[in-house]
């Protein structure tokens, strides 16, 4: 079994966004990861590794400095990583950045094809059905639990109010949430290891079935017409007291407001 | 690809065992506000099994017409079959704007839509309007007027991006739930309906349903909600959750939580608030033992007013909160609960 993990590099959110004065997002002073739920992804990955020997490539498209998180997946029990950089790519939107994909992982032999749900940056969940449909082969979004049945794949797929266990037939995408397992630590040997293997790099060329007018900032449809920061409401009051007194407090406010 | 021949705002009326979605009402309101502005009208693509009976709920809400898709293959909704139903009506009626729930199933359907019939999508979109793009006018690029500008939150909320979709039609969004007006509702109001079904033939992309498990519970949707009392991991345990209860009863609200607690198993995703669960905005927002990560700010930062009671004096929550409380929530709430009955009781 043969399976394709997609993973990106995202700005930490965790440990506080950083500005710059001018008050865009300040990328350098902020830690990078692997995306949180691309790491469940791989986690997954892994598993199938661990119980039935499948093969883990990860891909991931993104600057050279990107290659990080596939030594990381490296370390973790990955067994090959692909970095798709060339600035041709880049200024991609999510139709764009699935062609890229898509257009890498018609390279490679898959059974599964495993994506996160979505990125911490964007928040768009768009990439993973959209490689899918590319590629012509089912998806299941938000899987919460994965199982394999001869020629077949067993999800869980989470709705807001229910679950639906559905089956299909590989090859198949799923995307992975957060909620799905925990992810195993780089192990020290792997980490010696990962530093030392060789990563893989693709560009523009080695993408299959492409066309120029679908990659980078020209291949995309949408456009950004703006961008600013969210202005937030200010703080308010911030009081402490001992609890009779801050229950005294929030009564008072509760009353003021006519909510009791 | 001929943008003048696309005309009109379409929106999926999303539908789960033959009930309209509450969101499916909200893009009906929005559509037909943005309709307005384009002097055209707003059209409903209903698509399930059995469904016609629900047409007539969506003219009740501002719906002009009403496309109709039904197919026993609709039944339950699976990304191919409602994916090529959504598609085959776009190639057919040629809509110049999509609006899409960001549900659960709407964040499945509009990217592989999208993807089939190569147009851009904008996700989550929580503001849209009709105006030029570029907004300014650029020397040596065409400003192109009446385009769908469509904004949206980005980097879990802390920056708004607003995107257009300048050369290629329809311009699809995802517009998340709770954010747009549904438009009072019309008795009597009988729906103009089109069928259409573009043949439903099963391949490697349909996906078999082996079992729907549904989770049973019977509480208020949070959205629709004028007190939330939410709880975070701080509550420290699922039991301790009974002093929100005991809250919310007192004071006619309901229980929701953070991702924190969703992920720890305490509580069930439909109860989850933030970026990737429910955007609310009720009357009175009671954040108890939650840090205020940016993913569920973005989720209920524009409550009216916002109570945060935490231990931790530097917790991000206290940057929202119109009222913060830092303190020990396993003393303050169970007294807070006496003193609003004892409260409550007096009034009547």
């Amino acid at each position: 079994m043969k399976v394709v993990v997609c993973v990106k590099q995202v700005p930490d959110t965790k440990g506080g966004v950083k500005f710059n004065p001018d008050g865009t997002l300040d990328r350098a002073a902020m830690l990078t990861i692997m995306n949180p739920d691309d790491k469940a992804g791989l986690e997954a990955a892994l598993r199938l590794k661990d119980k039935y020997g499948a093969e883990v490539t990860v891909v991931t498209m993104g600057l050279p400095k990107a290659e990080e998180v596939l030594r990381e997946a490296l370390a973790m029990g990955a067994d090959k990583g692909i970095l798709v950089t060339d600035r041709v790519l880049g200024g991609a939107d999510t139709w764009a950045t699935s062609q890229t994909l898509a257009g890498a992982i018609r390279n490679l032999d898959y059974d599964i094809i495993i994506t996160g749900r979505q990125a911490i940056d964007g928040d768009t969940a768009q990439v993973g059905p959209q490689i899918s449909e590319h590629l012509g082969i089912p998806v299941i979004s938000y899987a919460q639990k994965i199982e394999i049945e001869g020629d077949s794949v067993i999800v869980e797929r989470q709705y807001d109010d229910r679950y639906h266990v559905l089956k299909a037939k590989m090859p198949c995408l799923i995307t992975a949430l957060a909620e799905l397992n925990e992810p195993r630590y780089m192990t020290p040997g792997g980490i010696f290891d990962a530093y030392n293997a060789e990563i893989t790099t693709w560009g523009r060329a080695d993408l299959k079935d492409v066309d120029d007018s679908n990659l980078g900032l020209k291949g995309s449809p949408t456009q950004i017409a703006r961008a600013s920061d969210k202005v937030r409401k200010g703080q308010g009051e911030k009081v402490n007291l001992d609890p009779s007194e801050s229950v005294s407090y929030i009564m008072g406010k509760l009353k003021e407001k006519h909510v009791i | 690809m001929n943008l003048e021949e696309y005309k009109g705002v379409f929106v999926f009326a999303q539908q789960v065992d033959n009930k309209v979605s509450g969101i499916a009402l909200e893009l009906i309101g929005e559509g037909k506000r943005l309709a307005e502005k384009l002097s055209t009208e707003v059209t409903a693509i209903l698509v399930g099994s059995d469904i016609k009976g629900l047409a007539d709920e969506l003219a009740a809400y501002g719906a002009d017409k009403v496309i109709v898709v039904d197919d026993p293959e609709l039944k339950e909704y699976r990304t191919e079959p409602y994916a090529h139903a959504l598609a085959s009506v776009i190639e057919k009626y040629k809509p110049e704007i999509l609006l899409v729930g960001a549900t659960a199933i709407g964040r499945d359907l509009g990217p592989r839509v999208s993807a089939r019939i190569h147009t851009g999508l904008t996700a989550d979109c929580t503001s849209l309007e009709i105006g030029d793009f570029p907004i300014n006018p650029v020397p040596g690029k065409e400003q192109k007027h009446n385009q769908l500008l469509m904004t949206r939150p980005a980097f879990g909320g802390n920056t708004i991006a607003t995107i257009a979709c300048p050369d290629f039609r329809p311009q699809m969004a995802t517009v998340r739930p709770g954010v747009m007006q549904k438009l009072p509702k019309k008795e009597g109001v009988k729906a103009v309906v089109e069928e259409f079904n573009p043949g439903f033939t099963p391949d490697n992309k349909y996906v078999e349903i082996v079992k729907v498990v549904k989770n049973l519970t019977d509480t208020v949707d949070i959205m629709d909600a004028k007190i939330l009392v939410s709880g975070g991991r701080g509550v420290g345990s699922p039991e301790n959750f009974k002093l929100l209860d005991d809250l919310a009863a007192a004071i006619g609200g309901t229980v929701s939580c953070s991702r924190a607690v969703v992920d720890a198993g305490w509580k069930s995703k439909d109860l989850q608030v933030g970026q990737t669960g429910k955007t609310v905005r009720p009357n009175v927002y009671f954040a108890i033992g939650i840090s205020g990560a940016i993913q569920h700010l973005a989720g209920m930062e524009e409550s009216d007013i916002i109570i945060a009671i935490n231990k931790d004096e530097t917790a991000p929550i206290f940057d929202v909160a119109d009222y913060g409380i830092v303190g020990d929530l396993n003393k303050i709430v169970p007294m807070l609960t006496e003193q609003i009955k004892a409260e409550m009781a007096a009034k009547n």
